[in-house]
């Protein structure tokens, strides 16, 4: 297990004090103190992690966040915001001397301009939600991370969530326009707006994927598009991932990016099938599911070009949806891959690193000889285009399994480093991958990114403990050793 | 008088920063110099040219990846591109001949620190957009290193977009990964004539909310399509359609009978349409003339919606030509010269409508004494010198190029 950094015994003291100033803040039932009703607030997504926290908070108002995060940077106490607490990585996990902020109150749309296609949604506003407000004028919102029926789009800013349409449409930060942000100092700023690429550093670009250590949102602006005229969808059996790896690339390679392109290894397929009745063919090795979305004419085009590929790539049968629902029945054994699996083992966890795609046959066979070292099953399920595997460790918490399973996934993890890939394709470092992040960065490359935290949050106060696994103090990272003395290359070329 | 240094690999930037440090000297940031006389006038002591860090070092275009050295040519990477059906989907503007300089004499580098893009921002986004990976040297004389060579990484922060538009403030780019795309195997242009400026943008703004993938809105009011011998002395408003060829035959079918109701409409196919483009792309109507060169251009980014209200209120009061892009959203602004190239008069205007302003094109006296890029709030001020300070805590790296003092 990761450790989280040793509560402050001074701030605990203080509790009573602290829950008092709060509730004069926010008051009525916007400060949760009792044990009982804290409860539901103890983990995220991430459930093997769990943890109390000193006090909740649900604030309703920007004014209330900035007076909160005042008071908390004026008197030490450090601050873990939370928007549905769906994250997978363990990023909204409290602190036991820590304000659990929580933004679920922030939960209406301010605004929809048609003109200018962008909504403007408070952060606690649910992803789906925002699709559903421009869908009966046929828009829809781009990013659709598999819990977006739950997830909020604050949370998806402090993730950078993407989804099975981001290697056409982008991941949250290449749709979001602006936010507001608060600083933990309690100021107000903001960035972006209905505008794109304003001048200055894209300090926009940064809060997103930031995963709550920068800044607390408190409105974001977000890009609609125009609903695709229609889809259909391609599932293409192979008997080998190579194949189907090598199919992924020649679509790619032929000029067509796909709306969805997944991949399902056996182990995926037969849970899924057996959960939804997909009409999975259960006898492949791999199976993808090829999306092509847009007017008529060009996805008619596209799936009878993506079929001739499949064939020259030996598929070993290819359906392709001839109506809405159909379309939506192959997608709904895809989406339900994480139940599927939930239904066949008491636990498990969903690892999330992306490898240059020509690596898969070899990711995958190394993952098969490491499922039989630990003893512990795994299937995958696989954003094919981009190159982002989920593979999904089952495992046994009652039996025992919890340390083998997170030993497990963590040699997964270093596997997608050493092949040139990297920890995480868009659930975040959080607390899960916090201390596997040396095997991808130096420490100056992570001082580096923590003097940019030292910019927002210079006392270290918002959600420590989170994606970076050894914190320094900022004056000791803003130290620098000038080298005295002559030009140290005498035989540099000048002019 | 200021000497320039040209370091051959990343480690001889190291030197070379950490020298300059040792000295207490600014460097002046370059690949090839062909965005140099955009932003406050350099106060460094010396030249840091990084041209000499060329070269491709890895492209898989089934990866949808390319890493090269931040001096490489924008134009040897384009070319290679093409020649494997591929582009770079921003699509950056070559500022040279709007400045008076060459064309086509960027590097990737300079493309992704100025965060170029062009008419297809609308619909593919920014080089921040594009931008995977990079190894750079700070202020603090450090090789540090961000992102990876996949398309889809959320590890750390994205420092990737901190760099994009950062202007060699932050750090000396090495060695940057990109994401590639297919290019479009064709295009064609529907063609609005003889629109005003408030109706060619509801036009454009009917275009965008169409099904068609508009993936170009630009409007060129007459004086702009005539100084760009285009137009017959009407304005023309361009609405780009790209893909495979049956869904470009498709939607010009469908965006054609959408436009019907704003005046005539035409439409071009290959090889015009991408020359019309190349020009909304290089704004070529307001290029370095001798008769326009002393004139002062503005980039001003705004909601779409308040594009032509924007330019209405600036036209009030000088004498300004405009040119329209996404959809209404930037707007390109050539105005008289005057002592502060029209900055009170264009500030005004933006804090009205919303937006940002940033002076591209003004005699380098009025640049060092107008701010260049937009003045900020004094929170938004702070953060932008304490992340400055993060990268550059001692000014080393183009100092007072953005605003004084960053």
């Amino acid at each position: 297990m990761v450790a989280m950094p040793e509560p402050d015994r001074a701030v605990l003291a203080r509790r009573d004090r602290i829950v008092k100033a709060l509730s004069a803040i926010v008051p009525g039932e916007g400060v949760i103190a009792s044990e009982a009703a804290m409860r539901p607030f103890e983990s995220d997504g991430l459930t093997a992690y769990r943890c109390l926290p000193m006090v909740v908070v649900l604030p309703s108002t920007t004014d209330q966040v900035a007076r909160i995060l005042a008071y908390c940077h004026r008197e030490g106490i450090k601050v873990v915001p939370r928007g549905a607490g769906t994250s997978l990585s363990g990023g909204a996990l409290p602190l036991a001397d820590g304000v659990l902020l929580g933004m679920a109150k922030f939960n209406r749309i301010r605004e929809i301009d048609y003109d200018n296609r962008v909504v403007v949604a408070e952060p606690g506003v649910t992803n789906l939600a925002v699709t559903q407000a421009v869908e009966s004028s046929g828009y829809y919102y781009a990013p659709d991370p598999s819990s977006q029926i739950a997830c909020t789009i604050g949370g998806n800013v402090a993730e950078n969530s993407g989804g099975v349409h981001c290697l056409k449409y982008g991941m949250t930060t290449n749709n979001v326009l602006g936010c507001e942000i608060v600083l933990i100092t309690g100021e107000v700023v903001r960035l972006g707006g209905k505008h794109v690429d304003a001048g200055g550093y894209d300090l926009l670009g940064v809060i997103n994927g930031s995963e709550g250590l920068l800044g607390v949102v408190t409105e974001v602006t977000v890009r609609i598009l125009r609903k695709p005229e229609t889809a259909r969808a391609a599932l293409i059996g192979f008997a080998s991932s190579e194949d189907a790896g090598e199919c992924v690339g020649k679509i790619i390679g032929a000029g067509i990016i796909p709306g969805g392109m997944e991949m399902m290894d056996r182990p995926a397929i037969h849970a899924v099938e057996e959960f939804v009745h997909a009409g999975y063919p259960l006898d492949v090795e791999a199976l993808l599911i090829v999306e092509l979305d847009g007017p008529q004419a060009e996805v008619d085009h596209l799936v009878a070009r993506v079929e001739a590929i499949a064939a020259s790539c030996r598929a070993v049968s290819c359906r392709v949806s001839t109506s809405e629902q159909e379309r939506l029945l192959f997608w709904a054994g895809r989406k339900a891959a994480f139940p599927a699996v939930g239904r066949i083992s008491p636990d498990y966890f969903c690892m999330d690193g992306t490898i240059p795609r020509a690596r898969l046959p070899q990711v995958l066979a190394r993952m098969r000889e490491l499922s039989e070292h630990y003893r512990l099953r795994v299937a995958n399920v696989f954003h094919a285009g981009d190159g982002n595997l989920h593979p999904l460790i089952l495992y046994d918490a009652n039996a025992g399994e919890l340390e083998r399973a997170e030993a497990f996934g963590a040699d997964i993890l270093r596997l997608c480093v050493e092949v040139g890939g990297v920890l995480t394709g868009e659930h975040g470092v959080g607390v899960e991958k916090r201390d596997l992040m040396p095997t991808m960065f130096s420490e100056v490359d992570l001082a580096q990114q923590q003097r940019l935290k030292c910019a927002f949050d210079e006392k270290g106060l918002l959600n420590p403990g989170k994606v970076f696994p050894t914190l320094h103090r900022c004056a000791e990272l803003g130290r620098m050793h000038v080298h005295a003395g002559k030009l140290a290359f005498p035989d540099i070329p000048r002019f | 008088m200021t000497d320039t240094l040209k370091p051959r690999n990343g480690k001889e930037v190291v030197d070379a920063v950490q020298w300059a440090l040792s000295r207490g000297a600014a460097l002046e940031l370059v690949g090839n110099g062909s965005k140099r006389a955009i932003g406050r006038p350099a106060q460094s002591d010396l030249t840091l040219d990084l041209s000499a860090l060329r070269g491709v070092l890895l492209y898989e275009p089934e990866e949808l990846v390319l890493s090269a050295q931040a001096g490489t040519p924008l134009e040897e990477i384009e070319a290679l591109l093409a020649a494997q059906g591929q582009h770079l989907a921003f699509e950056p503007i070559d500022y040279g001949p709007l400045l008076g300089g060459a064309s086509a004499s960027g590097t990737i580098g300079g493309a992704l620190a100025a965060n170029l893009c062009g008419p297809r921002r609308i619909a593919a986004g920014a080089a921040r957009d594009h931008f995977l990976g990079f190894e750079a040297v700070s202020g603090r004389g450090e090789t540090f290193k961000s992102g990876g060579r996949v398309v889809k990484n959320v590890t750390g922060y994205d420092l990737c977009k901190l760099m994009a538009g950062s202007w060699g403030t932050l750090a000396a780019l090495t060695t940057v990964t990109i994401k590639t795309l297919p290019r479009p195997e064709t295009q064609a242009t529907v063609l609005v004539a003889g629109l005003d400026d408030a109706t060619a943008v509801r036009a454009m703004t009917a275009a965008m909310a169409t099904s068609c993938d508009v993936s170009g809105a630009a409007h060129l009011p007459a004086a702009a399509a005539g100084r760009g011998g285009l137009g017959e002395g009407r304005s023309l408003t361009l609405l780009r359609l790209e893909g495979v060829a049956p869904s470009v035959a498709h939607r010009k079918a469908a965006l054609m009978a959408a436009m019907k109701g704003f005046g005539a409409v035409e439409v071009c196919d290959e090889p015009l349409s991408r020359k019309l483009w190349r020009a909304v792309r290089d704004v070529t109507p307001f290029v370095a003339t001798p008769e326009a060169a002393a004139r002062p251009v503005w980039r001003i980014v705004t909601a779409p919606s308040r594009g032509a209200e924007l330019a209405r209120m600036i036209a009030a009061v000088a004498d300004a030509e405009v040119l329209y892009d996404w959809a209404g959203g930037l707007v390109w602004v050539m105005l008289a010269p005057s002592d502060d190239a029209g900055a009170a008069l264009v500030r005004r205007a933006v804090s009205a409508c919303g937006g940002q302003a940033m002076l591209i094109r003004a005699p380098a006296a009025i640049r060092a004494a107008t701010d260049v890029f937009a003045p900020q709030e004094p929170g938004l001020a702070g953060l932008t010198k304490r992340v400055k300070q993060g990268f550059d805590p001692n000014g080393v790296l183009n100092p007072g190029r953005m605003w004084a003092g960053v």
